[in-house]
């Protein structure tokens, strides 16, 4: 394939030559001629993996990958750094996953791990969300933000960088064995590893302090277990990204076989107009464009693909949709002076429309996305609502189960309870324990504490766990019913007046 | 039976056979797979020189090869657990020499003493007293708040170094309840009208004609353990007969049997068979349950 395409070179004739040269090299099968390695009909199940050179395009879409790309690395390598200030003793990193101390640290967001529902809930409203987005654009998540997509292409970028654009890869490909080119694989490979070290090691930071475990890292004294992590999320970011690149699309993720009941037929999809490209083929300057499509059959499309399909081939599994073959088609249609659009963001209903003579139309707001958009706002209102109230004092009591109850000297029946606060606040808070529903009921403490100190005191941010004993005088025990009556245990704060309680069962003898 | 068979379509050769017309390709193993098994038998070899691995017969004896670092399982866990040992010892040393009283109130030594305690309990004592220490009949409860000889932590820390009855410890504490019946001091009558009594002044049922002959009886022969108004003594040893609280039972057949055939339960002394500090701990844990005086 000629190198010639820009028109600052040889002008556009000549770029549109080549381009028309290289386009009937591909009918006659020539030796560079640009295939969809993955269109199905090219794509028997017992074949090996053929290579996809997908070729560098310039244009809208392309800005938008770049500026998507430096978006979601950079919040990826960005956000363990961030501080958020909190209470003393507590981390002040802005996003962390505490797993030794059990929290998760999200902002102003604090979860306990019984309260990994705020999770869940988050990952509904992600999931609805991708419905919604998916319903009406697509696999948007797929062509732009997954990041096996943004990794890949960063890696296809610095394949690029070492290697040359798509013909100069084929052609040293091709090659016999050259020192120059080993040493550009090595490079290539080289910067491969550490970006997949630096994914690695960014994601570790989630985790720890990243200051202090950079530190470590520079000292060689971080725990094990990072290293671990580091080794493992670069060895699968160079696999994934470097070498497997479209064959986790294709053949791992279950995403595109799940997509195609979200899309419908007014959903835009990147789509190539066959009504107005074809019937294709070469097409020399000045010549008419009546009695045939605009597609030149110049293969800028199939070549951009990083899937190495052929969009021309209609919707496809393989597809993530991300947009490069409108960029590398939109150049060509410059360049032959045909509108661009020829491939293109459309529904599957507006191509029946334009066949049948109607006017293309486009409706955002359909029966499905406002299913999903309401979805979407009911879980997230549920989610506020929990937020808002998210208690921060709660009370949990576990009964003795060995013994069940103790029959004391003077007839009473005792039973003892694990009583535990938790105090969600950022400084100390004081509980007073006392029982409701229970008449005639003494509350004493267990342990070393006097019995009749009621009083449990938690720290910031923690659980006590305190020991009460609950005595039934014998003349009371008409309470319990087959043996059990419930009774309530209610934890006061002191500083707020807040209560927290919780029933629990007294037994006794069954009489 | 095989011949070479090529497949049209893949051009790769079959296994040969047919199955309804159905032939099987013979592809060859995947690389990464070979590979990967080459690598397992080589580590194999390197493991079986490296670790133990062969059983043996040796000078006629079953033994196995040792392999050259002298790894051994049995080994490490006996190395762990004396790390465990070593790393408890002295927090079990300084348990075992602080005064009970203080140690109740040192809540980094307590928190300790309890939960070895309660190991120590699990190990020691649950098979009698049950694993709740619920007790059972002829088995105190250690929960409650009765006891026979005492309930604060000096008098369980005697009971568990002494035992009760155990006839290895020179200062075991030691009653009878002696078989009255058997030993033809008391009549079937005298033991159905003392147990009349106990069943009066324990505030159960009973016949008020033959416990009031059944006071003189208990004022002849039990006042002098357990006390003229039936309420026992820890000093003795002897059960307070007024309460709830029943070792053996309260109802009358068990108070007649008692009084009848007599009772002499026992318990080990552990001093000398536990150390100190777990003694303590068992001391602690004990008083803690809920009746500790």
């Amino acid at each position: 394939m000629s190198e010639t395409l820009s028109p600052e070179n040889n002008g556009v004739n000549s770029g549109l030559d080549a381009l028309v040269a290289e386009a009937s090299a591909n009918a006659g099968g020539g030796e560079e001629a640009v295939t969809p390695v993955n269109a199905q009909k090219n794509r028997p199940l017992y074949q090996s993996r053929q290579k996809v050179y997908p070729k560098l395009v310039h244009g809208n879409f392309r800005k938008l990958k770049w500026i998507v790309m430096a978006l979601t690395l950079g919040v990826y390598y960005t956000l363990p750094w961030i501080r958020w200030e909190r209470a003393p003793g507590l981390p002040d990193q802005a996003v962390l996953l505490d797993f030794p101390a059990r929290r998760f640290y999200f902002f102003f967001l604090e979860i306990w791990p019984q309260e990994f529902y705020y999770i869940t809930g988050l990952l509904i409203l992600a999931a609805l969300g991708l419905f919604l987005l998916t319903s009406v654009a697509g696999r948007v998540w797929c062509g732009y933000t997954c990041p096996q997509t943004v990794w890949t292409d960063l890696f296809i970028h610095i394949e690029r960088f070492w290697e040359g654009d798509r013909s100069a890869r084929i052609r040293r490909d091709k090659q016999k064995f050259k020192p120059a080119n080993l040493a550009r694989k090595l490079g290539k490979h080289l910067s491969w590893m550490l970006v997949a070290i630096a994914t690695g090691g960014a994601f570790v930071f989630y985790f720890d302090d990243a200051p202090t475990l950079a530190q470590q890292f520079l000292h060689f004294d971080a725990a094990p277990v990072a290293y671990t992590f580091v080794a493992l999320f670069a060895f699968t970011t160079y696999l994934l990204g470097g070498l497997a690149r479209e064959q986790v699309c294709i053949y791992m993720c279950p995403w595109p076989r799940i997509q195609g009941a979200m899309f419908d037929e007014e959903s835009l999809l990147v789509s190539y107009e066959i009504d107005r490209g074809e019937p294709r083929g070469p097409h020399k300057k000045g010549a008419s464009w009546d009695d045939r499509g605009d597609c030149i059959d110049c293969g800028q499309c199939v070549a951009a693909c990083p899937m190495g399909i052929d969009i021309r081939d209609g919707m496809q599994l393989e597809c993530i949709q991300c947009a490069l073959c409108i960029d590398a088609c939109n150049e060509i249609m410059d360049r032959v002076e045909r509108p661009r659009g020829l491939i293109g963001y459309d529904t599957i209903q507006n191509m029946e429309r334009r066949k049948n003579g109607e006017k293309p139309r486009f409706r955002i707001i359909r029966p499905r996305t406002i299913l999903y958009t309401a979805v979407w706002a009911l879980v997230g209102i549920i989610m506020l609502v929990a937020l808002l109230n998210r208690d921060t004092q709660t009370i949990s009591v576990l009964a003795d189960r060995n013994p069940l109850f103790v029959q004391l000297s003077d007839g009473s029946i005792r039973n003892g309870f694990e009583v535990k606060i938790i105090n969600k606040e950022h400084k100390p808070q004081a509980f007073d324990v006392s029982l409701d529903g229970l008449k005639g009921a003494v509350l004493l403490r267990g342990g070393a504490t006097d019995a009749d100190n009621t009083e449990v005191d938690v720290a910031p941010d923690d659980l006590a766990s305190a020991k009460f004993f609950v005595a039934l005088p014998a003349d009371r025990l008409g309470q319990l019913k087959s043996g059990e009556a419930a009774f309530t245990f209610k934890a006061t704060n002191l500083e707020t007046g807040e209560v927290s309680s919780k029933e629990v069962n007294f037994k006794g003898p069954e009489k | 039976m095989s011949e070479k068979h090529k497949d049209d379509i893949t051009g790769v050769e079959t296994t040969g056979h047919s199955w309804d017309g159905i032939r099987e390709l013979n592809n060859p193993l995947p690389k990464w797979w070979l590979y990967t098994f080459y690598a397992c038998c080589l580590w194999a070899v390197g493991y079986w020189v490296v670790m133990p691995a062969w059983p043996i017969i040796w000078n006629g004896q079953w033994t196995y090869t040792e392999g050259v670092i002298g790894y051994s399982d049995r080994g490490s866990v006996a190395n762990e657990l004396a790390a465990v040992a070593a790393g408890r010892s002295e927090v079990m040393q300084e348990i075992a020499k602080a005064p009970l009283a203080e140690l109740a109130q040192n809540p980094k030594l307590s928190e300790v003493a309890l939960a070895a305690g309660k190991a120590a309990f699990g190990d020691n004592c649950a098979p009698c007293h049950g694993s709740g220490a619920a007790g059972g009949p002829g088995f105190p409860n250690l929960n409650d708040d009765n006891w026979l000889w005492g309930g604060t932590l000096d008098d369980i820390h005697t009971t568990l170094l002494h035992g009760i009855r155990w006839e290895g410890d020179e200062d075991t504490r030691l009653n009878t309840m002696m078989a009255f019946g058997d030993l033809g001091m008391l009549d079937k009558q005298q033991i159905n009208d003392v147990a009349e009594y106990v069943l009066e002044i324990s505030g159960q049922k009973y016949d008020a004609k033959a416990a009031a002959k059944g006071a003189d009886v208990f004022a002849q022969n039990c006042v002098a353990c357990h006390g003229e108004n039936g309420k026992g003594s820890q000093q003795l040893g002897a059960p307070n007969l007024t309460d709830a609280i029943w070792l053996y039972g309260g109802d009358k057949a068990t108070i007649e049997q008692t009084v009848s055939k007599g009772r002499s339960g026992v318990m080990p002394a552990w001093g000398g068979r536990l150390d100190e500090g777990t003694i303590k701990s068992l001391t602690l844990y004990v008083h803690s349950l809920g009746g500790g005086e």
